[in-house]
């Protein structure tokens, strides 16, 4: 494998040297670390796009003897694979970002919750911590600083996209299946081992990096108003350049597109499996909070794909990946698989057919977590952004 | 199972409890480790897992059968899963399942009857732009074909 780093833009590839965030973050103070972030507009960069430092805020604020810092390294969503980067080729970025965090909300420990699938990393991660123990980058006193410990244990997923979901993500940690919670309360408040938690994605710790040594007024300047800095794009599918692409906020699909190089184009699935399908007469929509905010998957389908047939991979994905504990999900997306088939087969009638799109509906508000809220968005979108394709023109069928 | 296998067993989940400790958050850890290893947590070793945390067998049990990468039937040696997802699909994923089914003589689901290989699919490994690909037991390998993939299993062999 290689890794495929196509594009390094102007934020996250910037310059940066092992350490430079904790430096600066000891040098400012806890208060203008959180000060920075929150001039920075960082928003998580999983793809829910929750503002980070109302997230630090929070957890700073709580208070309670111990405090959790977590790392969501469990990139499960179909189609990305950005973190997959960053982990083996800038894990400077991402550990130095978990140990401002810890350094803001005052936290001791921090735990990376590695997918299962990428125990192949384990190793070079690990001796990689070793080495920023030996550098005072981790353990007591960090650089000096008297009473500022924190150190970074890894810990592995064992194949489950749920554990994604942050409450999910929690109880897999504490020794549980990995079923999400009710929220509230929210991990801020009540999250690992009952304690004040921030969890937050692999890229969104590298972000936290660059916006605490060089300021949230510099990030400001990348990006849009209110999708600030740039985003890590995973791009895969019918393009003759796929990888890791940074661009900033506010670029269009049709400028993706042209940048991956990609031809006869017919539909971009933005966000994942769990994301939207987005027609060719909406190329030129933005990527960004404004329009399309996502965790960074592209998926690129050309003419002579059978969007059918991506809808029943994506719907057969979530069959297998809901967790099972909310009805909604369990038996919705198995619902809307049948649905699928009987499409395929030329055995449905339209009336059913609206009948699942309002059940899809039906589990968006009332799923438990964002599995079952997000997985009826392909089928809610690519049947109806290709109905034409699906039902009109006999492609649905074979 | 023998009188042996079982104290040798007990032996070492013991010495697995002893290095992430008794804390229910050290039971994944514990049975990926016992997976590792035997490649499957037998109902015996969820039994002594269950007794040395202090927990009932049936908690132990239901995080076994809730992930994908614990299991508590027999394994091959290898564990060989083939991704599904749909870049994985756009780009040969057929072609090369049908080529390893061929091969080794068994489904997708099946353990060689020698035992070194098992056979699954898996979702999304994080590869989608160097599809198709699959993970022999944690290592990942992209831009499968057929004949490449047969390559890589005939190593394990």
């Amino acid at each position: 494998m290689e890794n495929k780093l196509k594009r390094e833009g102007a934020v996250i590839f910037s310059e940066y040297n092992r350490g430079d965030a904790v430096k600066k973050a000891i040098s400012i103070g806890r208060e203008d670390v959180l000060f920075e972030l929150k001039e920075s507009k960082l928003r998580g960069r999983g793809g829910a796009g929750f503002p980070t430092s109302t997230k630090w805020m929070l957890t700073a604020a709580a208070k309670a003897e111990k405090k959790y810092v977590i790392c969501n390294a469990d990139e499960g969503e179909p189609g990305t694979f950005k973190d997959r980067v960053l982990l083996l080729e800038y894990p400077e970025l991402v550990f130095d970002g978990m140990v401002v965090g810890g350094y803001a909300i005052g936290a001791k420990e921090g735990i990376v919750y590695l997918r299962g699938e990428y125990e192949y990393m384990l190793k070079s991660l690990q001796d990689y911590l070793e080495e920023m123990r030996k550098d005072n980058l981790l353990g007591k006193d960090i650089l000096g600083k008297k009473g500022f410990d924190f150190d970074i244990i890894i810990r592995l997923g064992s194949g489950a996209y749920v554990c994604g979901e942050e409450t999910a993500l929690i109880e897999s940690l504490e020794g549980h299946r990995g079923e999400a919670r009710n929220r509230p309360p929210f991990p801020v408040n009540t999250g690992l081992n009952g304690k004040p938690t921030t969890v937050n994605n692999v890229e969104t710790f590298a972000s936290v990096a660059h916006i605490v040594t060089k300021g949230g007024s510099w990030y400001c300047q990348h990006g849009t108003d209110k999708s600030t800095g740039s985003k890590l794009f995973s791009v895969s599918g019918d393009c003759k350049k796929p990888g890791v692409y940074e661009l900033p906020w506010g670029t269009t699909i049709n400028e993706l597109l042209k940048i991956v190089e990609a031809d006869n184009t017919k539909a971009v699935q933005v966000g994942g499996a769990s994301g939207l399908c987005v027609p060719k007469s909406q190329f030129d929509r933005q990527l960004g909070y404004e329009d399309l905010g996502t965790g960074g998957s592209i998926m690129v389908f050309n003419e002579s794909r059978n969007m059918l047939h991506v809808l029943k991979n994506f719907m057969e994905f979530f069959v297998e990946e809901s967790c099972g504990q909310c009805t909604p999900c369990r038996i919705g997306n198995v619902k809307l698989l049948e649905g699928v088939e009987m499409i395929e087969k030329g055995e449905y009638t339209f009336n059913y057919i609206n009948k699942l799109k309002e059940l899809g509906e039906t589990m968006r508000i009332s799923s438990k977590c964002g599995l079952g809220q997000s997985s009826p968005n392909p089928f809610i979108s690519i049947l109806e952004n290709f109905k034409e394709e699906i039902f009109n023109n006999g492609k649905g069928g074979k | 199972m023998l009188v042996l296998e079982k104290n040798s067993l007990s032996e070492e989940i013991s010495k697995l409890v002893d290095l992430y400790g008794k804390d229910r958050s050290s039971l994944l850890p514990i049975l990926q480790g016992i997976e590792k290893n035997h490649k499957y947590i037998s109902d015996f070793a969820q039994q002594e897992v269950a007794r040395l945390l202090d927990i009932h067998p049936v908690e132990v049990y239901s995080v076994v059968t809730f992930y994908s990468f614990l299991t508590h039937k027999p394994m091959g040696r290898n564990v060989v899963r083939l991704c599904q997802t749909i870049t994985c699909d756009m780009f040969g994923k057929e072609a090369v399942a049908k080529a390893i089914e061929r091969e080794l003589g068994i489904k997708f689901g099946e353990t060689t009857k020698d035992k070194s290989v098992t056979l699954e699919y898996a979702n999304c490994l994080g590869m989608c732009d160097q599809g198709p690909a699959m993970l022999v037991n944690d290592q990942v390998y992209s831009h499968l074909t057929p004949e490449k993939a047969i390559e890589i299993l005939e190593k394990l062999k």
